[in-house]
């Protein structure tokens, strides 16, 4: 088994050959919560969440910020726009939206009767620099629309 | 994506994620995740490969049903399926091209300066 790549030192490296004098702080934290379920996993509905961009990138306000948006899984949208954040572009490709946002899996998954349900929309959340505008801004925005959907737990999956 | 699943559990939310940068996961410290040991990009599975998607997401499930504690941490055991060394190269900074990083960062900081003028 290979030994996982190390990012954080990769990241660090890289922005320091860029000239920056500073390394990028990672959040980190003592205490992690933790959510039990409620129901057994073959009852619950699942909501998903990205960090791709819609393909018209019209997640933006009028100050050119991203912001959380939504999609439907119905029709399960073709490709989403993925240009913007960090990955391994000389090595793949995100060609495949199912590559990184696995609805159709899922819901093999749920006609299976593994789990009870799809919810009906998708959601992305910007990457930010800004830990404090995902913490205080994207993720309550991100809870808020899962649980409008009746979603009872939720797969994310970044790029 | 760590934060948001962190605030998810906060307000009783359980949530598994599925991700290929098992440091910086780790090092935040998350409640349940699926580690795929893929390039950046394709978490959930390799272009096109609807059956390793699906077995993928079937262990991310799998694992949001079965911890019972923070910070565990399961390692997929789909293999990218590729003689491709694609380890090495994400974010590598050769001799080679540290002269065009430099100038590179020094164009960003520029524009970076420009959109922070007024007018």
């Amino acid at each position: 088994m290979s030994e996982a790549v190390r990012y954080m030192d990769r990241t660090r490296a890289y922005y320091r050959a860029l000239g920056y004098p500073s390394d990028y702080v990672w959040a980190r934290f003592n205490e992690v919560p933790f959510a039990r379920l409620a129901l057994p996993l073959s009852q619950m509905r699942i909501g998903l969440v990205t960090t791709a961009s819609p393909p018209d990138l019209g997640n933006r306000d009028a100050s050119g910020q991203r912001q959380v948006w939504s999609g439907d899984v119905e029709p399960a949208p073709v490709t989403l726009f993925t240009a913007n954040v960090a990955w391994d572009k000389e090595s793949t490709h995100t060609d495949d939206r199912a590559s990184f946002l696995p609805i159709e899996a899922v819901q093999e998954r749920v006609a299976e009767g593994m789990v009870g349900g799809l919810a009906a929309r998708f959601h992305g959340v910007p990457t930010e620099y800004s830990q404090r505008k995902t913490m205080e801004i994207d993720a309550p925005q991100v809870l808020e629309r899962l649980r409008a959907d009746g979603a009872d737990a939720a797969l994310l999956s970044p790029l | 994506m760590s934060l948001v699943a962190r605030h998810l559990e906060t307000n009783g939310m359980p949530t598994v994620i599925v991700g290929s940068a098992l440091d910086i996961v780790e090092y935040c410290g998350v409640p349940r995740f699926l580690f795929t040991d893929f390039p950046l990009g394709n978490p959930c599975g390799p272009p096109w490969r609807r059956d390793l998607q699906r077995s993928i997401a079937g262990q991310a499930l799998d694992l949001l049903g079965r911890a019972t504690a923070p910070r565990t941490t399961q390692r997929s055991g789909v293999a990218w399926p590729s003689d491709d060394d694609w380890r090495p190269r994400y974010g590598r900074v050769t001799p080679e091209e540290a002269e065009r990083l430099k100038t590179l960062g020094e164009e960003r900081r520029r524009r970076q300066a420009q959109s922070k003028t007024p007018g």
